[in-house]
C-alpha cells in the first residue's frame, strides 16, 4: 500500500460538506410542519411511486431529499430498527428520538468512513397526544441532529423555503392552511431556480398542483397508526378549500 | 434488541438491501427471537395453557371470525377469559388454537411481518400471500408440534381482488387449506362444524353469520369441556370480529352479549338448539 498525501481533517470535512451540499441543493424541496392535528409533509415529486415520504411506525414518519438510493436504504433500516424494537419490546416502546440517534451515528460515520459520504438531508417526525409533544428531528449529511419547532424544509432552496414558512406557519392552523402555507413556500422556492434546473424550462416557473405534490400526515387524531397519504380528491379538497 | 454495539450506529444488516419479510430479516439479525429456532426440547413438555375454539364463517358482505375465551391445562381452567382471536392486519384475521404460548408469539410475528411488508413496499400483501406466510411460520414450529406444542391457526380475511371473504386452514405441517363457507378449528371444532353444518346458508347476511358463530361455539362448549360457554355471571363473551371491505371490526361486547342473551333464553326451551 502506497502512503497517501497527507489532507489536513479540516480539509476532508469541507470537501466532504461542499459535495454533499452540492448534491441535496440539486433536488426538489420537502417540508414538515406542525398543524393542530399533527404534523404534515408536504413535498414536490412528480413520481407516485418513488416516495419521498414515508410511514415508520405507529406515530414516526420519515422524509428525505437527496440521491433516492441512499435515503430509501436509510428509510428501510429505520423501518426494520423499529418493528424490531416493537417486536422485542412493546410497540409504546418505539421512539422518534432513539431512531434519530441512530439515524445520526449511521450518517456520521459513513460521513468520515465511507467512500463518499450520503447526498441526503432527512426529517424524523414523531406526533404526540398534544401539540406540545410532537418532535421533529431533521438530520444532515455528517450526523448532526437537530431538534427543530414547527417546521421545517429541506433540499433544493431550503433558505427561500424556509423565510417563506416563517412567515406563514401557524402552529394551530388547520390542515388546509398548513398545506397551503407548504405549497406556498415551496412555490417561492420554484420561483428562484426553476431556470437553473437541468431539464428545467429556462426560466418558466412551474406551479405546484395536485399532480406535482406528495402530501401525507401524521394525524394524531387516527386510531393507532397515524400515518397517512393524501391523495386525489382529498388532495384537491385542502388545496381548494377556502379559509 | 438491536444490537447497534457501542457506537449507536445501525449495524450492517439493517443497512443491507434485502427481502421485505420481517421474519427473514429477523433471522438474520436476531435469530433468537424467531418462534420455533429454541428448537427441540430436551425432555418431556410440561403442561402448558391450549387454547380451543374458534369459528369462521363467510356471509355475503364478507368474513366472521369468532373464539371462546377458554384456555385448559389438562383438566384444569388455565384462564377464563384469554383471547384468541386477533386482527392481522386492516383486512385480515387469526385465530388461534393449540399451545397458547407458541401461537401468540407467532400471532405477533404474523402482525409485525404484514405491516413490515406494507411499509417496505408500499404494498399490500394479497390474501394468498398473507396465508403463504402464516403457513411458513406453522412449518417453522414443526420441531415443537411434535412434542405437544403444536399451533393449529384459521386464517380469515377480505380479499381486494376478489371482493369476497375467504377462510383458510391449516396443519401442524403448515399445510394451507382453502375452506369454503365455513370452519372452525380446535378441541370443539368437530361440534361447532357440526352444528354450522345444520344451519348455514350461503345467502347470510353479517348479522345472521355473528349468531351462527356464537350458536356453533354454544355447541361447542356444549359436548367439549375444554371450551368456554358464554359465562353469564362474569360478563366474558366470546370475541367476535368480522371483516368487510370496510376493514376488521371487533364487536362491542354490548353488542355480543345482547346475541349471547337471545342465544341463551333460546336454548332455556330447546337445550338442543
Amino acid at each position: 500500500m502506497t502512503t497517501p498525501f497527507y489532507t489536513s481533517p479540516e480539509q476532508i470535512v469541507r470537501d466532504r460538506s461542499e459535495y454533499a451540499r452540492k448534491g441535496i441543493s440539486r433536488g426538489r424541496s420537502v417540508v414538515v410542519l406542525t398543524y393542530d392535528n399533527g404534523i404534515a409533509f408536504v413535498a414536490e415529486n412528480p413520481s407516485k411511486a418513488l416516495h419521498k415520504i414515508s410511514e415508520i411506525y405507529d406515530r414516526i414518519a420519515f422524509a428525505a431529499v437527496g440521491k433516492y438510493n441512499e435515503f430509501e436504504n436509510l428509510r428501510v433500516a429505520g423501518v426494520r430498527l423499529a418493528d424490531m424494537r416493537g417486536y422485542s419490546y412493546d410497540r409504546r416502546d418505539v421512539t422518534g428520538r432513539a431512531l434519530a440517534n441512530a439515524y445520526a451515528q449511521t450518517l456520521g460515520s459513513i460521513f468520515i468512513e465511507a467512500q463518499k459520504p450520503y447526498e441526503v438531508e432527512i426529517v424524523v417526525a414523531e406526533v404526540g397526544a398534544s401539540p406540545g409533544e410532537d418532535q421533529i428531528y431533521r438530520l444532515t449529511y455528517d450526523g448532526s441532529v437537530a431538534d427543530e419547532q414547527g417546521f421545517v424544509a429541506m433540499g433544493g432552496q431550503a433558505d427561500t423555503v424556509t423565510g417563506s414558512l416563517r412567515e406563514h406557519h401557524r402552529p394551530e392552523a388547520s390542515l388546509s392552511e398548513a398545506v397551503k402555507a407548504a405549497v406556498g413556500a415551496l412555490q417561492a422556492g420554484v420561483g428562484t431556480n426553476g431556470a437553473d434546473r437541468p431539464g428545467g424550462t429556462g426560466g418558466a416557473v412551474r406551479t405546484l398542483n395536485a399532480d406535482s405534490l406528495e402530501v401525507a400526515v401524521l394525524d394524531r387524531t387516527r386510531p393507532r397508526r397515524l400515518f397517512k397519504r393524501v391523495t386525489g380528491t382529498q388532495l384537491d379538497g385542502l388545496l381548494n378549500e377556502s379559509s | 434488541m438491536d444490537r447497534a454495539g457501542g457506537t449507536g450506529r445501525l449495524p450492517a444488516e439493517y443497512l443491507t438491501p434485502g427481502s421485505p419479510s420481517f421474519t427473514d430479516f429477523l433471522t438474520l439479525a436476531a435469530p433468537e427471537l424467531v418462534p420455533g429456532s429454541r428448537g427441540l426440547l430436551p425432555a418431556a413438555v410440561p403442561d402448558a395453557p391450549h387454547g380451543t375454539t374458534i369459528v369462521a364463517i363467510v356471509h355475503q358482505g364478507g368474513v366472521v371470525m369468532a373464539g371462546d375465551r377458554r384456555a385448559t391445562m389438562g383438566n384444569v381452567i388455565a384462564q377464563r377469559d384469554i383471547e384468541k382471536v386477533f386482527q392481522a392486519d386492516e383486512f385480515s384475521a387469526v385465530g388461534i388454537a393449540g399451545a397458547a404460548g407458541m401461537a401468540v408469539e407467532i400471532v405477533r410475528l404474523f402482525q409485525v411481518e404484514l405491516e413490515h411488508y406494507e411499509k417496505i413496499e408500499g404494498a399490500v400483501l394479497s390474501l394468498e400471500g398473507k396465508a403463504n406466510r402464516l403457513s411458513t411460520m406453522i412449518r417453522g414450529n414443526l420441531a415443537l408440534a411434535m412434542q405437544g406444542l403444536a399451533v393449529v391457526p384459521l386464517f380469515a380475511g377480505f380479499d381486494l381482488e376478489t371482493h369476497e371473504g375467504r377462510i383458510f386452514s391449516y396443519d401442524v405441517t403448515g399445510g394451507r387449506y382453502e375452506e369454503h363457507s365455513f370452519f372452525s378449528v380446535g378441541s370443539g371444532s368437530v361440534f361447532a362444524r357440526g352444528a354450522l353444518k345444520k344451519r348455514y346458508s350461503d345467502d347470510v347476511d353479517e348479522t345472521q353469520a355473528v349468531r351462527l358463530a356464537v350458536d356453533a361455539l354454544y355447541d361447542a362448549a356444549d359436548d367439549d369441556s375444554a371450551t368456554g360457554g358464554p359465562d353469564l355471571s362474569r360478563r366474558i363473551y366470546p370475541v367476535v370480529t368480522a371483516i368487510t371491505q370496510d376493514g376488521f371490526r371487533r364487536l362491542s361486547e354490548d353488542d355480543v352479549a345482547g346475541v349471547v342473551q337471545e342465544i341463551v333464553d333460546a336454548r332455556m326451551t330447546n337445550p338442543g338448539g
